[in-house]
Formats: C-alpha cells, structure tokens, sequence
C-alpha cells in the first residue's frame, strides 16, 4: 500500500495549523490511500489513521441531532433546520481493516440501536451528504483539550490486544441547506465552542493524529533588571502576569539584589502566588473605609471583620468550641460526632464557565471536590451543593453584547457541566439555587461547593523536612495556563480569543480513581501532607506545602499527556484531576503500590528539601531558584480606599394597594418569575442519592415536587446524625443596601437550615463574594459595608465564618456595534452565604408540604412594610421602598424555640418565608402538599398597620410558617409566647384562600398556582 | 455453606454505590468485601470464595463509548469462564444500575446469537440523566432476588437505562421465559399503559429489571440500596413507614437463598 507522505512538522501550512491533526499534502494523494485493503493480514502493520462513525439504528432517535435543534429552536434559529448526526472515532495504529471491524463491533458501536460504517479517514465514503442534508460538518477537540472518552477508548482497545498510539473522538452533522450566515451561526454557536472545539467544513483530511513535538530545553529570561515603569508594564501584559506596577518594581528590586534577572519560570510563580485569586490582596488587604459614621482603617479588613467574628465567637464557645480548622486549609473543618469532623468549602468558578460553561463548571466541581479531598489528610466528599446567576435564559440573540454566549446556551453547559461530574464521582449534589439578573449577561457566576467527612485525627497535616514530592491522577497538559492570573482579571469580548489557554475540562473518572487511592492511602498513614492542583497548578501546590521548608523540584520527571511542554508549562499548568502528596521515602513504595493495584498513576517530582528555596530543575538545569520567603512574604501591601455612601430609603413608586383580583395576579406572576420557578429541570439531572445518605431531598411533598428549604444527608450510614445544606443570596437588596442584602443571606441560609430540623447552636457559614471592580472605591465601599455585616450578624448567632471566597472585577467590557463607545456591565454585588447544619437525630427532621387538613398554620415572627428589592416590586416593576432589614437577637431566639419545637415533634411542616413573602411560601405549602389553606389575616394587619399586600408579598427576614397538629397547639403557643401567630387551617379543598375579617384578599387554586410555578423553567 | 454468604462487591474505575450496597448486604446479612477489576483480572479464581457476585451503581469507565460498555469488556475471556463457573454452581449474580449495563452489554446476562446480543439498555428517550422515584411490579418466580416481591418504590438515577430488545420475537421470548423480572408501573399499581414520567426512560414493556433464564443473574435499572430505610422514601415525613425500605428484600432473599 502506498501510503501518503506525511506531514509531522509542527506548522502544517493548512487551515489546521493549530490543532494536533496532520494533513495530506494534497487530496489526490489521499485518494491513493483509499483504496479498501483486500485482506487485512496481520502483518500489515503499517500506521493507518482510521474513521468509524457510528449513527442511530433506523427507528431509533438521533439524540445529538435533538439537542442541537433544541437549541437552535431556543436561539430562534431557522425553524426550517433539518439535522442529522453520527458520533465517532479516529483509531490511529497499525491495525487492518477486520481488526477495526472487531474493534467496532465488540466495543464502539450498540449493535440493538446502532449502525456504523468504518474506512479510513478521508475516504471518499464519509464525504457524502445525502439529497436532505447536503452540508457536512465535523466537530472536533482543539489540540490538548482534554478529550475522556479518547482517553478511555484508547485504554480500551489497548485491553483488547491492539497496539494502538491515539484516539480521537467527533461529531459528525449534516444539515439541510443553510444561508452563509445561518451556517455561520450554526457552527459558531451550536455545534462547536471555538475555544475548546473546531469546525471542519466538509470532508475530514487527515492523515495523523500528531502526538506532540519533543522538547528541547532553552531557559529564558525576563529582562526586569533595567526595564523602566513603562517596560515593567509592559512585561505584566505581555506575560499575562495580571502584577501591578508596584509588584513589578518589588521584584525588579529583588533581582537587582540578586543581580540578575529571573527566568520566565520564577516571574510566572511569583505571579501566580501574588495572583488575587491565590492571595486574596485586595480583601486581605489595607483599606481604608469611609461611610456616613466617618472613615475606618483595616490593616487586613477580612481578618478584622469575617475572621474576627469567628475568633470571638471560638473564645465566647471556649470549652464547648465546635470549630477545628478555620480559614488556612483548603476548607473549613467543624466537628461532627464523636470519631469524624466535616470540612465544607465553597468556590467561584465564574471566568472559565463564560467561555466553555461545561468544561468550566465541570472543573468548577472537580476543583471543589479536591478542595474537601486536599483538606487536613484528607475528608471523603460527601455531597455537593452548586448556586449559579445568569442573564435571563429568554433574552432575545439581538439584545446580547458581542462576544457573549446566549444565557440559555450558558445554564445548559453549566447544568451539564456540574451534572456530568458530580454523577460521575458519585457525590450527591443535594443543594442549589439558580438566580436571573440582566447584569450576569457578561459574567455568570458559577458558585461549586463541597462537604467532606474526615476522622478527627486526620485533620491537621505537616509536609516533613526531606518528603518526597509526589503527583499522582491526571497528566500535565497546556490546560489552564494562566488560569489564575486570568481569573483575577476583567473579561472583555476579546477573552474568547485571548484566553483559550486557560479553559480545561475536566475528567471525573481520573478524579474519582484519584480519590478512591487516596482514602485508603490515608487510612494507611502513608503520607504527611496533602494539597490539590488548582489555580496555578504545581506551583501554588508546591509552593504552599513548602512554603515552610523549601522545595526542589523535577519537572522533567512530570509525566506529560503530550511531548512539547516547556518547564514553565510544566510548573504553571492547571492540568485538572491532579493533586500532590508529600511522602515520607520510606513509604512511598506502599503508596506507589497501592496507586498501581488501581492504575493511577503517581510520579515522584522533587523533594521538600530543607533549604528555604524552591528550586526547579529540567534535568541538571536549574531553571528557577526562588526564596520563600520572597514568595510569600513579599508582596507589597494593597492599600485600596473604600467609600460608602447610603442610599436614602425612599418611598415605594407606587402604592401597595390592590385588590383581590390584583393579589392573585401578583403571586402567580411571583411563583412565574425565574428566581423563584422550580429548578427541577436542574435538580433531577442531579444525582442527589448517591452514597445512600440522602434524608431530606432538594424537592419534597406528596408528589416529590415541592421546593424544600435545605437538604439533609446521613453521611454515616449506621448513626442518626445528619448535616443540613442550604444557601441565602439576595443581590436585589444589595442594589438598596449591601449591609442589609448581607444580613438577609446570612439569615435566609440559617433559617432554611433551621426549617428542616438543623440545630441553631451549630450551624457553620461561608462567604463567596462576587464582586465588580473593586479598584472603584464605591465598588470595594459596598464590599465592606457587606462585610461589616457579616461581622455583626455572625457574632449575634454565633453562627461563626469557616471559610469563604472571592471573585473580584467580574465586569465585561465590548464596544457597542451601533454607537462604537466603550460599555461596561458590572455584576449585582453578589454574597452567597452556604449554612452547613448538624441534625441530632434524623427522623426528626422536617419538611415543607402542608401534612394534614385540619392542623393549624400559624406565621413565627413579625413583617414589616419590607417591598424594597423584593420580587413584589420585580414583576411590579416599582423602585424604592425598605430592604429587610434584621433583628439578629429576636431571630437567634426565635430559631431555638422553633427547633426546640422540632425535637418536640410538635411541627408538622415547616417553610421559611423569602422571596414573595407569605403568599409565595403558602402557596408552595399547599400545593407541595396537595392540601388546602385558608388563612385569615385580620389580626396580623390590625397589629402591623400594613396593607393586605404588604403583609402578603413583604420579604421580612426571619419568618416561618409552621404547621401544628391541634393536640400540640398549646404547647407550640406557650413556647412561642407571642411570637406564634395562628393564620388559618389546613383544608381538603384544593384551594388557597386568604382574608381579612371574611373579606377574600387572595384566591387561587392549587393547580394554577404549581403550573405558574413549574412551567417556565420546564424545559424538554 | 456459611451462615453469612460472603458477597463480592466488584468495584472499577468510576464505580461508585459500591459503598452503600455492601451496607445493604451487611444490613440483609451477608458479608461484602470490595473486590477491584484489577485485582480480580489477575486472579479470577477468588470468585469461588463467594456466594454472590454483585456489580453496584456508578460510572465504570465514566461511561465511556456507552454506558458500562468497557467494563463489560473486560468480563470477557477468562473472567466470563469463572463466572460462568460461579453462575452454574446455583450462586447468584446482581447488577444494579450499572451493574445491570454491565451484566446486559458483556453477554452475561442475555446470551448472544448469531446477530450479537438480543437486548441492550440504550439513551432515556429524554436523552438525558434523571433521578427520580418509580413505582415497580416485580413478576418472576424464577428469580430468587424476587422471592415474595410485589410492589416495589425505589430511585432511579441513570441516563441509559431504557430497554431496547433487538426484536419482537426477542421481547415474546423473554415474556414467555419471565424473564422480564421488574417493570415500571403508574403509581396505583396498575400496569396497562404506564407513561413517562412513570417509565422513566422509554423502555420496552415498561422493563426496568430482568433475569436470566435460570433466573440467578438479575439485573435492574432502580437502585434498591437507596430504599433501605424508612428515612430514604421521599414522603417519609408524611406518612409512618415500615421499619424496612421495599430495596431491602432484594438483599435479604439473596441471603436468605442460602440459608
């Protein structure tokens, strides 16, 4: 066979120049290479590249094809759009053609639903549209993207006994005829994400898949010595270091000390350890805050408001302090039952989600995931919980800035990001939220977070003088280079081409076989310290671990998913599924076994060596030598002003009056708006069961379908304890009053952990801001008035800070197509507070849904005229007006009495009262129920002063709704003394009614009330 | 035979109910121990320490190519012998979720002919993963998994689990052979037409758990291990329940058949 010459040069002159696949010289010779071989005898070895497509069977539905005209239907791209679709893979190695039929046949293709047709690439076969669908595209990875399904494929056919060198997976479409832009579009928003994907039109001609270009050592050097300011920036810019000019000076003046410069490897690690999203400078920093009560200077404002409440919260518990670890590992550790301590950790994931939203939130997930598993020695993931924001998923294509990708398009990958890896590991993802604003439109938000149960003497952990320095899951790749440095920056619509490097996806199965060696290793005291790879990769791992001792490290031993790397690479990529272990050498031939019986890899890299300098070597090359001191030490301080100006509360734009007809209208509109509308499309795509634990799921009642305030798991099968999961996020209110929306999340995360049954005397927080551009000293003045708040309402329920994250400058800037001037779009001042609880004893846990008829419904806690950022005021479209505000010493009494209730078994459900107030949340009673309500709200108005609908629809914190059994009610109201108001009754009919002194202030039946509520976000 | 039947728990890369279904069996009775796939390749033979072959819940191979299409694979060859060895000595094996993707794409459970395998478990029709609840009739007296089961309440959690038999004759052979061990059913019990959401995924005569034609290799797509305590049923706080979740039986007639 006369096989074409082949192109392994590293610059194909062809439009392919930048993915790993060569080209023939020309499709004539390609043509030779066609020609079907007779016989496949084994002998015939050669290396053929071969295709194998594989379609639904006749009669079987086309799933790829379905989800793409789903989305174009969403785009409101061409109704007309005929679609069909075939997945496949590229099998490159020296295999005939029955050998490939084999290999199809026994492991590719689903014979009962499956068809397939094999050749190899570029025959003429593959190249043919039929009459229908004449156009022909491929979707392919982008070189270096990780592509799992490859990587299994190919470990597959290995098994078999084939000697294969690569695989490839695509996706092969073929459309009916399309206008050039509509192909356009087709391509570019649809089929492919051009930062991790390639489009090829027509024909796939190819010939190899190359496998990377061995590297050949050149140090280099960054001429920082004599540059001026204006060089020194332009270095920041060029090496995409995100550093200030003071920092660039700070470590010119280092290396003038040192009388050289440094290499690109240790101005890179400087980097990414001065990076905001490793050393949190801003928020840890010096500010100076100004606000109506005058100015206030915080040498380290976090440790002064956040941290300082957890301190002396710690010192008012003494004795009983249930807090182990806080605010220095990769998660906070509380203590659990006698033998473990859970560690909870929740991180932002917002930059890599806004250019390739599954690979983003996939490796959002997975980097959490390390987080609990890289804490003290090691905590087993337990469950999960995930909040996201994005623009409306209705917005019209027309209305979005360049460079965006529709809202839509973003939640679907985000969903299916956090789904696909959160399955796959087997955590639960029992608790969420999903939170619409026209502002996300630029920035969504993509908040992961996980909890991990660990023995309590595997809680702390010390790399020793003379470890060694061990890597073991997933390879080093190009993934995520400058991940760090690029999530501490602004987006712009130029990001999508700017920034490919720095979007990874994720590959659970290495993570989860990472993690099930790693518990055991554990178990077996086989190592001292543990961290993961996130931002910054081997850098800001080792560069931590070590940070006491000094390290030496070996980057040519890292094993590499591909030649080509330079050591910098090597050092500073974000290559997920890969953490680092500091191991004793007399125990890392155990370790190294017991990572080999499951076949995941681990590689000794270097050595904690007691010299107080990291160095890096390639060989014998000494390629940086960093003092840690200067590391970490020797960041100059970020002084930032603040400035608080308070907004003045006015009046709402429109009076609260409204009539019966109006009340009914507004509370269908308000379960209708997305904030509040079932998530169940998203929650039932996740796994929330796994691990056996689950207790109290995200959706409860008769039908499995109402909206529970927190979710409860047994994370030991054989105890009764449990741990309660919820979250408060309320960025309207921040648009009024940051201290305020602050309070509020803080007291809506409690109180929904509360409601399920959590115990308010130990229930731990965290912070994750997400922010606008905090160098704006009225941006960072809202930042601390929220954080002032933290401090204030935390201390009050002693309910202490045990970690917390931020993600700051989420803005995006475009030029506007039609007037050309320069826009902006800031964020919502954004603060998720995650509750983690602890549940004494599970089976008295309770939920939501309305129980029986005839039990009384009685309203905990008092409202006020609140409408101000409420969603009352949203679908009204009316500005102004109060933010609930909070009474932290009534609430904290109030939550005890109620949970005292709780063990006492005299409540019978359970609801708190958020967003659209009282009538949303016995709207969401009754119908999760299936039973009725008929409240009467006479009393609550003659003792409030308030209107039927500021009573109805105001978002007063710290309110429930309980439902009492009538033998209990006296007991319930002597607890209460007072703050129990009795509303109404349970019914049969199913209807909620509500009145005032017999006069119907609100009707509506249940059924119109749980469709408004489930049907927007319904989706196929 | 031992009073407690030892289980063989066969964890792979990606696996990942491995966990609670040995506490099932613990909680039934028996005794697991959790076996690698590379453990076993190596020495197929420890299977004939055990009584039960189980192959849990989760993403062996993350699902790779098709659901639990490479670890079938490696069931393959030497290990299929063994097994076929265990199988014949009267013991019994159980693929849950996975586990059933497994037992059903290796040939273990559904013999080949001429045409390849007669059944597989393809995509949901709404083509994409869920975890929901499902009301279930179990009818097969040969199956000893099944041992006085009727009615059955447990969760899915997949996203390939719809039945798809190559043909007609297949599917009437298997009613004939009451093979088709489980099925969805509407939430009253009845059978006739039973709709999505009520079967889940689309599947063939609403099956959601089949049996060998002996009936020891049983397989099915709801996962009974997530059932075992009254606290795991969603309405648990609704209503009293028993002491036992409907999953348990399935565990203890496993090691009740041995005793």
């Amino acid at each position: 066979m006369n096989q074409p010459s082949v192109i392994t040069t590293e610059n194909s002159p062809s439009k392919f120049q930048n993915c790993d696949f060569a080209v023939p010289d020309s499709s004539t010779e390609m043509a030779e290479a066609q020609e079907p071989q007779a016989t496949g005898s084994a002998q015939d070895t050669e290396t053929v590249l071969w295709q194998i497509e594989i379609s639904p069977d006749a009669g079987q539905p086309d799933r790829l094809a379905r989800n793409i005209l789903a989305d174009a239907k969403d785009l409101g791209i061409s109704a007309s759009l005929s679609l069909s679709a075939s997945r496949g893979f590229l099998v490159q190695g020296p295999l005939d053609r029955n050998q490939v039929v084999q290999i199809a046949e026994t492991l590719l293709v689903e014979a009962v639903v499956e068809k397939y047709e094999l050749g190899r690439c570029g025959d003429p076969q593959f190249g043919v549209g039929d009459a229908a669908h004449p156009g022909l595209f491929y979707v392919l990875p982008l070189a270096g993207v990780t592509d799992p399904e490859a990587e299994s494929a190919k470990l597959a056919i290995q098994q078999l006994g084939y000697p294969i060198e690569a695989v490839r997976t695509f996706c092969k479409y073929r459309s009916s005829v399309l206008a050039p832009e509509q192909e356009s579009i087709l391509c570019n928003k649809l089929l492919a994400n051009e930062s991790i994907e390639q489009v090829v039109t027509g024909p796939l001609q190819l010939s190899e898949i190359q496998l990377g270009e061995p590297y050949q050592l050149s140090i280099q050097h960054v001429d920082v010595m004599g540059a001026d300011d204006s060089q020194l920036e332009q270095i920041s810019r060029d090496w995409q270091l995100s550093l200030t000019l003071v920092e660039m000076q700070t470590i010119q003046e280092h290396f003038q000390q040192l009388n050289r410069n440094p290499t690109d490897a240790e101005i890179e690690t400087i980097a990414q350890t001065w990076s905001e999203h490793c050393s949190h400078k801003t928020l840890a920093g010096r500010v100076s805050y100004t606000d109506e009560k005058g100015t206030r200077e915080f040498d380290n404002m976090l440790k002064e408001t956040i941290f300082a409440a957890t301190v002396e919260i710690r010192e008012m518990l003494g004795e009983s302090d249930w807090c182990v670890s806080v605010f220095k590992d990769n998660a906070g550790i509380v203590t659990f039952d006698e033998q473990h301590n859970v560690a909870f950790k929740v991180e932002t994931h917002n930059r890599p989600s806004a250019l390739e939203p599954y690979g983003g939130a996939n490796t959002g997930i997975g980097g959490v995931i390390r987080d609990t598993l890289g804490t003290g020695l090691g905590a087993k993931p337990i469950c999960s919980t995930d909040v996201f924001c994005f623009a409306s998923p209705d917005t019209p294509l027309e209305d979005l800035p360049p460079g965006v990708m529709h809202p839509r398009r973003i939640m679907k990958g985000v969903v299916a990001g956090v789904r696909d890896y959160g399955n796959r590991m087997g955590i639960p993802t029992v608790n969420g939220a999903v939170y619409f604003d026209p502002r996300y439109v630029g920035n969504p938000l993509v908040f992961c977070g996980n909890i991990g149960l660990l023995p309590k003497e595997k809680s702390f952990k010390e790399p020793l003088p003379n470890d060694l320095i061990v890597s073991i899951g997933g390879r080093t790749g190009r993934d995520g280079i400058h991940g760090a440095t690029f999530s501490s920056a602004e987006l712009t619509d130029a990001s999508d081409i700017t920034s490919g490097g720095a979007v990874q996806i994720g590959n659970a199965i290495t993570e989860k076989m990472l993690m099930d060696v790693m518990l055991q290793a554990r178990d077996r005291n086989l190592y001292s310290a543990v961290t993961d790879c996130g931002a910054g990769g081997f850098s800001s791992a080792v560069g931590e671990m070590g940070e006491e001792i000094g390290a030496e490290v070996w980057l040519d031993q890292a094993p590499l998913k591909y030649d080509g790397l330079s050591y910098t690479e090597i050092w500073i990529s974000e290559a997920q599924e890969r953490m680092v272990f500091s191991i004793p050498e007399a125990k890392w031939p155990e370790f190294r076994e017991l990572c080999e019986s499951e076949s995941v890899e681990a590689t000794v890299i270097g050595q904690f060596k007691p010299t107080g300098q990291l160095i890096l070597k390639y060989g014998d090359q000494v390629v940086a030598d960093l003092s840690m001191q200067f590391m970490h030490e020797g960041r100059p301080p970020v002084i930032r002003k603040a400035i608080y100006q308070p907004v003045p509360v006015s009046e709402l734009s429109e009076s609260s009056e409204r009539t019966t007809v109006q009340n009914r209208e507004d509370l269908l509109a308000i379960l209708s708006s997305l904030n509040v509308a079932s998530k169940h499309w998203v929650i039932r795509q996740y796994d929330h069961e796994v691990q056996g634990g689950s207790v109290i799921k995200p959706l409860v009642g008769v039908e499995n379908d109402g909206p529970g305030d927190a979710s409860v798991v047994r994370p030991i099968l054989n105890s009764r304890r449990g741990l309660a999961v919820s979250c408060g996020m309320n960025p309207y209110y921040g648009d009024y009053d940051p201290y305020h929306m602050a309070a509020s999340a803080i007291d809506e995360a409690i109180r929904n952990c509360v409601a399920v049954g959590a115990d308010p005397r130990q229930i731990a927080i965290l912070d994750n801001f997400c922010w606008g551009y905090t160098d704006r000293p009225e941006t960072l003045g809202t930042l601390v008035r929220a954080a002032l708040a933290c401090y204030d309402v935390s201390t009050v329920y002693q309910s202490p800070f045990i970690s917390g994250k931020d993600s700051l400058n989420n803005e995006f800037s475009y030029t506007d197509p039609t007037s050309g001037g320069r826009e902006t779009i800031s964020i919502p001042s954004t603060l998720l507070i995650s509750a983690m609880g602890q549940v004494p004893d599970i089976g008295r846990c309770v939920t939501m849904d309305l129980k029986s008829a005839g039990n009384a419904i009685y309203l905990l806690g008092a409202t006020e005229n609140e409408l101000g950022g409420s969603h009352w005021s949203l679908v009204n479209g009316l500005q102004g007006g109060a933010v609930p505000v909070l009474d932290p010493h009534a609430a904290k009494q109030r939550y005890e009495r109620l949970h005292d209730a709780i063990n006492q078994r005299s409540v019978r459900s359970c609801h708190d009262l958020s967003e659209g107030g009282l009538a949303v949340a016995i709207a969401e009673m009754a119908f999760a129920g299936g039973l009725g309500a008929e409240l009467d709200l006479s009393d609550e108005l003659k003792r409030s002063g308030l209107s039927a609908a500021q009573c109805l629809f105001s978002e007063s914190n710290s309110r429930f709704i309980v439902e009492v059994a009538p033998e209990h009610e006296a007991s319930f109201t002597e607890l209460f003394a007072g703050d129990a108001r009795r509303l109404g009754v349970v019914t049969e009919a199913p209807d909620l009614l509500i009145c005032d002194a017999g006069e119907e202030r609100l009707r509506a039946t249940l059924a119109e009330l749980k469709a408004a509520w489930q049907s927007p976000l319904d989706w196929d | 035979m031992s009073v407690e039947p030892n289980i063989l728990i066969l964890r792979a890369p990606g696996t990942n109910c491995d966990h609670e279904t040995a506490f099932a069996f613990e909680r039934a009775g028996g005794k697991p121990v959790s076996v690698h796939i590379n453990q076993l390749l190596e020495t197929p033979n420890m299977v004939n320490e055990f009584q039960v072959l189980c192959i849990p819940g989760g993403f062996s191979y993350g699902d790779d190519i098709a659901a639990g299409r490479i670890l079938s694979s490696q069931l393959k060859g030497d290990l299929a012998k063994v097994i076929g060895e265990f199988h014949a000595s009267e013991k019994l094996v159980i693929g849950i979720c996975n586990g059933f993707q497994v037992l059903i794409k290796s040939g273990l459970l559904l013999e080949p002919d001429g045409q390849g395998l007669p059944a597989t478990l393809s995509w949901n029709d709404s083509g994409r993963f869920v975890d929901q609840w499902v009301h279930l009739k179990a009818d097969s007296p040969k199956c000893p998994f099944l041992n006085g089961v009727g009615d059955l309440y447990l969760p899915i959690a997949h996203a390939e689990g719809k039945f798809v038999a190559r043909n007609e004759a297949v599917l009437s052979a298997l009613q004939a052979g009451q093979q088709l061990a489980v099925k969805y059913c509407n939430p009253d019990g009845h059978k006739g037409q039973v709709a999505f959401p009520h079967n889940p995924n689309g599947s063939q005569q609403h099956v959601a758990g089949l049996c060998d034609s002996t009936g020891r290799i049983f397989g099915l797509m709801p996962h009974p291990e997530r059932h075992i305590d009254p606290t795991h049923h969603p309405q648990w706080t609704r209503n009293d329940l028993p002491e036992k979740g409907d999953g348990l039986v399935i565990f203890e007639n496993a090691i009740n058949y041995f005793a």
